[in-house]
């Protein structure tokens, strides 16, 4: 539904957006990820027709930015960055003018602004002047704005910046809940946010895209894909250290930590794609260690984060 | 033109729901009659018109219309809510235009609420409505085409002041364009028909032929068109530096 092709912007001579192509399809939700100033943005401002690419193009839901941007701005619930809004209104009145933009009339509007308002917990503060809100209700506003015509595409810049952790909890359900019959657009730089709620990332770094994939394909980039971390009550840790380097299919061991006398814990990364928790195993049962913890890491998002974005 | 209404509306009342509103009338109302009472002589002048009243209005307006209009995009993009408006399905030219019908017609509400003066008048003498009107209609175009000019300045900067300096500025210019001791001036270093192409791009110029009840539909089509292009002039610049 959407479709990116080749985006470029420069700000004179900054390139902030370089040759950007991706797509989003029905009922996925795609995590924009990339540092500050990668161009995560200003691709979200492309989208949604609010500045011109400096080449290249985009499509939402059939419709061309550059030649019919109205049909693609009907489409598109948009939630921009700093999640602004009319401060001297009231959190109703908003969502009411926000409707009415949307050509939204009587007893529909008044539906759809009661909907939002339930999907965005926001009923208590309905009659609240926005200026009197924290910033966690203030962003749940501009939120609600987005969602009110029901749009088929969904972008939103950085939905859960600065909520508490209840009230992000609450926002991805939203965005999980209302995916279905959506593509979804979120960029983010809260990792665990990827994988609480995506359905595919795409890593971007000084306006290129450098990492496209589901979380899973990119945790499995993490030298901690499928790494064993165990931990042993007291034990000899160097002795246990060169015989846990000698297991089949370990790379290389490091002891994390080791208190005289108390537990040791080790980290034992496996040579490329090898899977070693069953030689660990036959391992624990044959030396007889007395386990306190063992699992098996999917992968570390921010170290993967860290290598694709620093590496360019 | 979907949206011109919710927008209209929106910006309406946001001057009513702050304290602009209140202080612009109340300083609009105070400095006109005390421009038409004590700097025009309205009693002294001992006619039944309004003329005095009037002949202060594009000065007045040059720093009252500016203080109007100087929030118009400034405001928006300040708060980043430019953003939000222009990703609404409306064109710019729906959004400027409602946005500058707005503050006119908050303009329009404080000139009406100058009736006083008409009452006065009527009360004191036998007063000619022709030119009454006249003036009216060319005050309020007139506060239009200065509005035009605050709306366009106000595009260019997320700062209020600084709109409001530039916009004083250029509105300045056309009130001076008209001003008799700079036709005077011209008229002494260049022929004749340069001060009076000069000072037909003014504002006070086409004004003061309406306001003594001369209603020529020159006068009308200048002020229309400077507001046409203007606005034109502020679509323009929205376009080109929305993500200032």
């Amino acid at each position: 539904m959407i479709q990116v092709d080749k985006l470029c912007k420069s700000f004179g001579r900054i390139q902030a957006v370089d040759n950007i192509s991706f797509d989003v399809e029905k009922g996925e939700i795609l995590g924009f990820l990339g540092p500050n100033g990668a161009g995560k943005s200003t691709t979200m401002k492309m989208i949604t027709c609010f500045i011109p690419p400096s080449s290249g193009t985009a499509k939402v839901c059939g419709h061309d930015i550059l030649k019919n941007p109205l049909k693609v701005r009907e489409n598109v619930g948009y939630l921009p960055e700093s999640a602004p809004s009319y401060h001297e209104m009231l959190v109703e009145e908003f969502l009411l003018f926000a409707g009415e933009m949307r050509g939204l009339k009587g007893s529909e509007l008044h539906n759809h602004v009661d909907r939002v308002l339930d999907q965005t917990s926001l009923q208590e503060v309905r009659f609240q002047m926005i200026d009197t809100l924290s910033k966690g209700y203030r962003q749940r506003t501009c939120l609600a704005q987005s969602l009110l015509h029901d749009p088929p595409v969904l972008i939103l810049d950085e939905p859960t910046d600065g909520l508490d952790p209840n009230q992000k909890h609450e926002v991805r359900t939203l965005i999980k809940r209302i995916s279905e019959k959506r593509a979804i657009l979120v960029s983010t730089h809260i990792l665990e946010e990827v994988e609480a709620v995506c359905s595919r990332a795409i890593i971007i770094a000084d306006g290129k895209v450098v990492a496209d994939g589901t979380p899973e394909d990119l945790l499995a980039r993490s030298s901690f894909h499928n790494a064993i971390s165990l931990t042993v009550k007291k034990s000899d840790p160097e002795g246990l250290l060169s015989k846990l380097q000698n297991i089949p299919g370990v790379q290389s061991a490091q002891v994390l930590n080791a208190e005289a006398g108390a537990s040791a814990s080790f980290i034992l990364f496996p040579k490329q794609g090898q899977i070693i928790l069953s030689g660990v195993e036959q391992f624990i049962q044959e030396q007889q260690l007395q386990v306190e913890q063992l699992y098996s890491e999917k992968g570390r998002l921010d170290e993967v984060f860290r290598k694709v974005t620093l590496n360019v | 033109m979907t949206g011109l209404m919710p927008i209209f509306k929106r910006e309406l009342r946001a001057y009513f729901h702050s304290p602009i509103a209140y202080v612009f009338i109340i300083i609009f109302l105070i400095s006109n009659a005390g421009c038409a009472f004590l700097l025009g002589n309205f009693f002294n002048a001992n006619q039944a018109s309004l003329e005095s009243f009037f002949v202060f209005h594009p000065w007045l307006y040059l720093l009252l219309i500016p203080a109007v209009g100087m929030r118009l995009w400034a405001e928006e993009r300040q708060s980043g809510t430019v953003e939000l408006l222009l990703t609404f399905p409306v064109t710019t030219v729906t959004a400027v235009l409602s946005k500058f019908l707005a503050a006119w017609a908050f303009v329009g509400i404080a000139l009406f609420l100058t009736f006083p003066m008409i009452v006065t008048v009527h009360y004191l003498g036998d007063a000619d409505n022709g030119p009454i009107i006249a003036g009216y209609l060319g005050s309020f175009l007139m506060a239009g085409a200065y509005l035009a000019i605050a709306s366009c300045t106000s595009a260019l900067t997320k700062n209020q002041v600084i709109s409001f300096i530039v916009s004083v500025v250029i509105c300045l210019i056309f009130v001076l364009l008209g001003w008799g001791v700079l036709n005077n001036i011209l008229n002494s270093f260049f022929p004749v028909w340069i001060s009076d192409l000069v000072s037909q791009f003014s504002f006070t110029t086409h004004f003061n032929a309406l306001r003594r009840g001369v209603v020529d539909l020159r006068d009308l089509v200048y002020f229309v068109s400077v507001i046409v292009f203007m606005l034109m002039v502020n679509v323009v610049i929205l376009d080109s530096h929305k993500a200032l």
